[in-house]
């Protein structure tokens, strides 16, 4: 027990890089309770500097989640979005144990696996897409395998497997803001500038490559695209929990709404929403961020559905009526 | 409008048909008929320049096949969406507008708003135009397929094309629907003069409106009116085997003993007939 605990105090300095959830506390003082007074509250919350650096880099991960998550579940991608997100995983965890930031893990890995998936050659739909998820899957599986050795291999801190898959706000740094926030401009500006021909070749690729869109190119940018997102967005809510950023907030969006850009500017806020709330619940909270991230994603969701559902049954009766009439 | 010399194309090392000579003028409506796997879409995809040719010449509005043109229109075979997929279908007829450019529209600038102005109104009367501005607000996976099959020739018709490719656009529709977007095509070839070469599978539905039929068959082709080409002279030559065109008390022809194509994709399905 003492041999653990002078491990811990040795490794100490390196404790930005994977902490699990409490560990913001100083020594010896109170938890912080989350009282009736939001006011009190919400100041609280930013007198401590790494609240704000994790409220910044939330706001950036969430933008760009949003604003890609919408295009990947347009395009029904979500199942190469979460490949990519598994493949984050080892990624990280071999950044650590060879010194490395853990975000250079999470982008090489993610991007690198990107281009691998837009490399290989895609069958005709539907022909091949057995082999190609049961490919998947095999990697899948075999990331995590490799992520766990990883992490163990380090074994400087039992709860770094905690934070890696399930997401930690804390210890995030001011340079890792910056550098997130130069890598989202970026990505935005790309899927700003692909915009409408990704829409259409996403849509209609037929009619769009009669019309000399490059749909396999945008494609392959796309997938590039999505890497980029799912690092970022692993950096706050862990690899496996990325989905609370990259699929609800647009999915949501998309229950809701059938206009493009009325769709995009809702899951941004959505997301906003879900990331805000998120890390505030959770900093009072002795329950990992992850959970509150992805349950308040969970809930916009079901509400979203509940919405629609209202809606078309609204619409059904209306359209009933009519034909009565 | 469209000019084929001499034009020969293949598939999978087999010729599907050569010696073609057509040409298809302004406002003409023309029929691509044939049996399966004759090379039909082939047709329209080589006159796109989507496909190459092996022989001959093709033109299209007086250029090479190919130079992508805006002021051709194009409906490839049924494709039908995604039933969850969250798009308007207003917003799949508008990126006929303008879904190749770069960007995204950006109304904030006084251009910009002009030029969306603009670009709404036109979707606004192609969507009036094919009769679907009851339901070109809902999402596209929605919606039936003859509802999806006037939005995607709203599409087609977006950037006032001259000349409009068709590729069996009354496939799996039930037979009103059929009637329906057949007299909607056959308006718009008269009314606005557009150039219609559509690929269908049966003539009937189409009949009364069409200027001439392409037929394709045992690799080559005839073509002419539609009652001097679908005879049983001419496709009796065509086959090579005895043909019989029935025309029936209502005006319907009926082509009996008309034999299938071989499967083009070939190898699996060795000698063996459809």
């Amino acid at each position: 027990m003492s041999a653990l605990a002078h491990l811990v105090a040795a490794t100490a300095p390196a404790r930005h890089a994977v902490l699990g959830p409490g560990a913001h506390l100083p020594h010896g003082a109170p938890p912080p309770v989350l009282g009736a007074n939001l006011v009190s509250d919400l100041h609280e919350l930013f007198a401590y500097h790494f609240m704000v650096t994790a409220l910044a880099a939330g706001t950036v991960v969430a933008v760009l989640a949003a604003a890609v998550g919408w295009v990947m579940v347009l395009r029904r991608q979500s199942f190469a979005g979460h490949t990519l997100a598994v493949v984050g995983f080892p990624g990280a965890a071999g950044a650590t144990l060879v010194g490395l930031p853990i975000a250079v893990g999470y982008f090489g890995a993610c991007v690198a696996a990107a281009l691998v998936i837009a490399a290989v050659p895609r069958g005709r739909a539907g022909s091949s897409r057995g082999a190609e998820s049961a490919v998947t899957g095999a990697v899948q599986a075999f990331a995590l395998a490799a992520g766990v050795l990883f992490v163990n291999l380090y074994n400087g801190f039992l709860n770094g497997v905690d934070a890696l898959l399930f997401g930690s706000f804390l210890g995030i740094t001011d340079s890792q803001v910056w550098a997130l926030t130069a890598v989202a401009v970026g990505a935005l500006a790309l899927l700003v500038l692909l915009g409408r021909p990704l829409l259409f070749a996403s849509v209609d690729p037929d009619v769009a490559r009669a019309r000399g869109v490059p749909v396999r190119a945008l494609s392959l940018a796309f997938v590039v695209l999505l890497g980029v997102a799912v690092a970022a967005a692993s950096e706050i809510t862990g690899s496996l929990l990325v989905f609370a950023l990259l699929v609800m907030p647009a999915a949501a969006a998309q229950q809701v709404t059938a206009r493009p850009g009325l769709g995009l500017v809702l899951s941004v806020a959505l997301g906003l929403l879900v990331t805000w709330s998120g890390l505030a619940v959770a900093y009072f909270s002795i329950y990992p961020s992850g959970f509150y991230l992805t349950s308040f994603g969970f809930a916009v969701y079901l509400v979203a559905a509940g919405v629609r559902g209202v809606s078309e049954a609204r619409s059904r009766r209306v359209a009933a009526l009519g034909r009565g009439a | 409008m469209l000019v084929m010399r001499g034009a020969a194309a293949a598939a999978g090392g087999r010729t599907l048909w050569s010696g073609v000579d057509l040409e298809v003028g302004a406002g003409e409506f023309v029929a691509v008929l044939g049996p399966n796997g004759a090379g039909k879409s082939t047709l329209v995809k080589v006159a796109l320049g989507l496909l190459p040719l092996t022989a001959g010449s093709v033109e299209l509005l007086g250029r090479p096949a190919g130079s992508s043109s805006r002021r051709v229109g194009y409906l490839p075979q049924r494709r039908s969406f995604d039933p969850g997929l969250a798009v308007r279908g207003r917003d799949v007829v508008r990126l006929g507008l303008d879904g190749h450019r770069w960007g995204v529209p950006f109304p904030l600038l006084l251009a910009g708003r002009r030029r969306e102005r603009e670009a709404r109104t036109r979707v606004g009367e192609v969507v009036d135009l094919v009769g679907a501005s009851a339901y070109a607000d809902r999402p596209i996976g929605s919606l039936s397929g003859g509802e999806q099959q006037r939005l995607l020739i709203a599409q087609a018709l977006v950037e006032r094309p001259e000349i409009l490719f068709l590729d069996e656009p009354l496939d799996s529709l039930d037979l009103p629907n059929q009637a329906a977007v057949a007299s909607l095509i056959g308006g718009i070839c008269r009314d606005s003069g557009v150039a219609v070469v559509m690929v269908a599978h049966d003539v009937n539905p189409i009949l009364g409106q069409l200027d001439r039929v392409v037929y394709i068959a045992g690799g080559r082709v005839a073509a002419g009116s539609p009652h001097e080409v679908i005879t049983s002279e001419t496709l009796s030559a065509l086959f090579s085997t005895p043909i019989e065109v029935v025309t029936t008390s209502d005006g319907r022809l009926v082509v009996v003993g008309e034999p299938e194509a071989p499967e083009v994709h070939g190898g699996r399905h060795g000698h063996e007939h459809r």
